[in-house]
């Protein structure tokens, strides 16, 4: 399907981008911007994934509905995250299935709804960035994003336009960070071993910054990495192809007034 | 009786999986070799993706059809020569066993490798009967020796390292010499094999699993690495099978179809070393087999799966590849997980076999990464059936208190927009500023479970809405 030249977007920005780093929501309504969209933001609080994987079926499903309802009057949902996008994407639909009419919305709901960079490239034809970070850096591939919407050559295909950036390969990129929501609290000490694996595998490729897409894993690997005072930074993937570095990376602190 | 389960400590079993040194150590061969061997022979196969979608569609079609299919195996089976045995629990399928081998007087039996032998206890059963078993997988002997169970469902002593191996052999074979060298695999081999030699030949009764049950020929097949369960179910004078009722296949070209998806996804080899089939007792003219056959065709808890969304656990076909790219399993190793299933095959299984009050972590004991649903070569839905019991504890109020507290305060806000922006805009302007020097907390009080092992970056300030309606105007 062919997008109208000038697509309204809804942006749902995440709660955890919303809460912790506007800095993502602002870099994602830039490459929207850029790539011809009209980019709006509904009111919103959460997609219901928290819920749904707590097997509360019930708020899962009000919470959907409350996305759905915002978000109505948009050609396309899109998410800078991999996460909340699958949530919509490939669960919502699933939350209805047995409500004819709702399922047909949230399908309806799905077919329009897509994660950030996946939107920019498969949908808007994304060719390239006008962005620089001239920083060896390495992308971890987070797991929803990989596996529920197949994000993983777009992100790479835009980051070998961003100016002065080297892409170092990560080993086992396609391996759980250990987040899984309330994983990491329920089960910290796991969730602690898988995460050491993977800043092991993040220290070992040299680089300088760690991108991935999605803010749950990201906060993870940055709050462990800062535990090992290990000086690698941490950023969505959005920041660096928007070219908006300016805001300190994640769980470091700000600049010091001069 | 089923197998004792640890699996309400699954907190406890991993904190001791974490610590665990020489466990860890073993690890590391799931997380890289094994993980590598699958991708490629998967790779090499342009055909994988279509024969995981046969496979999901054959056993699929066994599952709706499986009270035709069973009868047809059965009839089958009796027209070979062969007795088949129906056992609705664990214990129907011991006594079963257990009589098989008294109207032998047997005073041992071979076992080559089970699971479901496994599940249901059987050498404790045969041990309390006065009949001593002996497993003849290298794995299992090894664990055998040492008390354990398996800690994985094709590789059971994957938790041990060579030298753990080495010093059990010189510990339970103490009549061979002392300066024997068992620095090599191949030599842990040799050792194991001159032991077993005696006991094949000694045992009146052979025991193994089936990888598959055959219904249009009474058939059953094992594939083995070994040839253990060749001379397990040849040797003796009988051979009994025991298998689950859902390993159905229902004709040898979709057994063979499966079995083109199974090798290549539990080990990487395009097919086991040994592929045995095995129809009844041996007949006049036939150069070896056993005088008597018989096959335990084991329920368990099985048959209550079926009609609800769990059925579709029952196409596993036990290979493996969930645990063995599973990065929980990775971190705690099988044994963690308290019964005889581990891994996500385990975490959906267990509950439905021994109830979800006792197994309830399982399910949560998940990041919900989706590897192990990718790599399923019979593509079971792991993470939607581990949350199917999620939301039957949050049903049953299973879920900790403070669990069904913390979801219930945020989705009051989380549905209601106008509050949760009011309310959110202020705690997050509050915990930067208090976060603005470092910028991330070591420490937080109603985080601890987080800033235990790794810290919690700290919020940039206003919200994103917040700043979107102020830009806005």
């Amino acid at each position: 399907m062919q997008p109208p030249v000038r697509p309204r977007v809804g942006l749902f920005v995440t709660c955890l981008v919303d809460l912790f780093r506007p800095s993502v929501g602002f870099a994602a309504v830039k490459l929207l911007e850029d790539a011809g969209c009209e980019v709006s933001v509904p009111s919103q609080t959460c997609c219901g994934q928290p819920a749904f994987n707590a097997g509360d079926r019930a708020a899962a499903r009000d919470l959907a509905l409350q996305v759905m309802d915002a978000f109505a009057n948009v050609d396309y949902v899109v998410a800078p995250s991999g996460s909340c996008g699958g949530m919509m994407v490939k669960h919502f639909p699933e939350l209805f299935a047995d409500d004819p009419r709702l399922s047909a919305r949230a399908r309806a709901f799905a077919a329009r709804t897509h994660e950030l960079v996946s939107f920019l490239v498969d949908v808007m034809k994304v060719e390239r960035v006008s962005a620089s970070f001239p920083r060896k850096a390495t992308y971890h591939d987070s797991c929803s994003g990989l596996r529920e919407l197949e994000v993983a050559a777009q992100p790479r295909k835009l980051l070998g336009t961003v100016t002065g950036l080297e892409l170092a390969p990560l080993k086992d990129a396609d391996v759980c960070c250990g987040f899984g929501g309330a994983f990491a609290v329920k089960y910290g000490d796991i969730s602690d071993a898988i995460v050491s694996e993977k800043t092991n595998n993040v220290e070992d490729t040299g680089a300088h910054t760690l991108l991935a897409g999605d803010l749950g894993c990201l906060m993870n690997m940055a709050g462990k990495l800062a535990r090992r005072g290990s000086s690698i930074e941490v950023r969505h993937v959005a920041e660096v192809l928007a070219g908006m570095t300016d805001a300190p990376p994640i769980g470091a602190p700000g600049k010091k007034p001069a | 009786m089923t197998l004792h389960a640890t699996s309400p400590a699954f907190r406890e079993n991993a904190r001791e999986a974490l610590a665990d040194q020489q466990l860890q150590k073993a690890l590391g061969n799931v997380r890289t070799n094994v993980v590598a061997r699958r991708a490629v022979a998967a790779g090499r196969l342009p055909e994988f993706e279509a024969l995981r979608d046969q496979a999901r569609d054959i056993r699929n079609h066994v599952l709706a059809h499986l009270d035709v299919y069973l009868e047809m195996y059965e009839r089958n089976v009796i027209a070979a020569g062969g007795h088949v045995h129906w056992a609705r629990t664990a214990d129907e399928a011991c006594r079963i066993i257990i009589d098989i081998a008294r109207a032998r007087e047997a005073r041992s039996v071979v076992k080559g490798k089970s699971m479901v032998s496994e599940e249901i206890g059987l050498n404790a059963a045969l041990e309390r009967a006065g009949v001593a078993a002996v497993e003849t997988d290298l794995g299992e002997y090894i664990i055998q020796l040492r008390g354990e169970t398996p800690s994985h469902i094709i590789m059971p002593a994957v938790h041990l390292n060579r030298e753990d191996v080495e010093a059990e052999f010189r510990r339970a074979h103490t009549h061979l010499p002392a300066e024997r060298n068992l620095d090599e695999p191949e030599s842990l081999l040799a050792e194991a094999r001159a032991e077993l030699r005696a006991k094949f030949l000694a045992a009146e009764v052979g025991v193994t699993g089936a990888n598959f049950l055959v219904a249009q020929t009474g058939t059953s097949i094992i594939v083995t690495n070994e040839g253990n369960g060749d001379l397990s179910q040849i040797l003796p004078k009988v051979h009994v099978v025991v298998a689950s009722i859902e390993k159905i296949a229902p004709t040898l070209e979709d057994a063979s179809a499966l079995m083109r998806v199974l090798a290549r996804s539990a080990t990487g080899q395009d097919m086991s070393v040994y592929t045995t089939l095995s129809t009844g007792p041996r007949r006049a003219g036939d150069p070896d087999g056993p005088e008597e056959y018989h096959v335990v065709l084991v329920d368990n808890g099985r048959s209550n799966m079926l009609g609800t969304s769990f059925q579709d656990m029952l196409r596993c076909i036990r290979c493996g590849a969930c645990m063995n790219h599973c990065p929980v399993y990775h971190a705690v190793g099988g044994h963690a997980y308290g019964w005889v299933y581990p891994g996500p095959m385990g975490a959906v299984l267990t509950p439905s076999l021994i109830g979800v009050d006792k197994a309830g972590h399982l399910p949560n004991a998940s990041t919900f990464c989706g590897r192990c649903e990718s790599v399923c070569p019979v593509r079971i839905p792991l993470p939607k059936l581990m949350r199917n019991w999620r939301e039957r504890e949050f049903e049953r109020h299973l879920a900790p208190a403070v669990t069904r507290g913390g979801l219930r305060f945020w989705a009051f806000f989380a549905r209601r927009p106008a509050l949760y922006r009011a309310a959110t805009s202020l705690a997050m302007r509050a915990l930067a500023f208090l976060g603005r020097d470092k910028g991330r907390f070591a420490s937080l009080p109603f985080a601890s479970g987080w800033t235990q092992h790794r810290d919690m970056p700290a919020p940039q300030g206003s919200t994103f809405q917040a700043q979107w309606k102020k830009r806005k105007r």
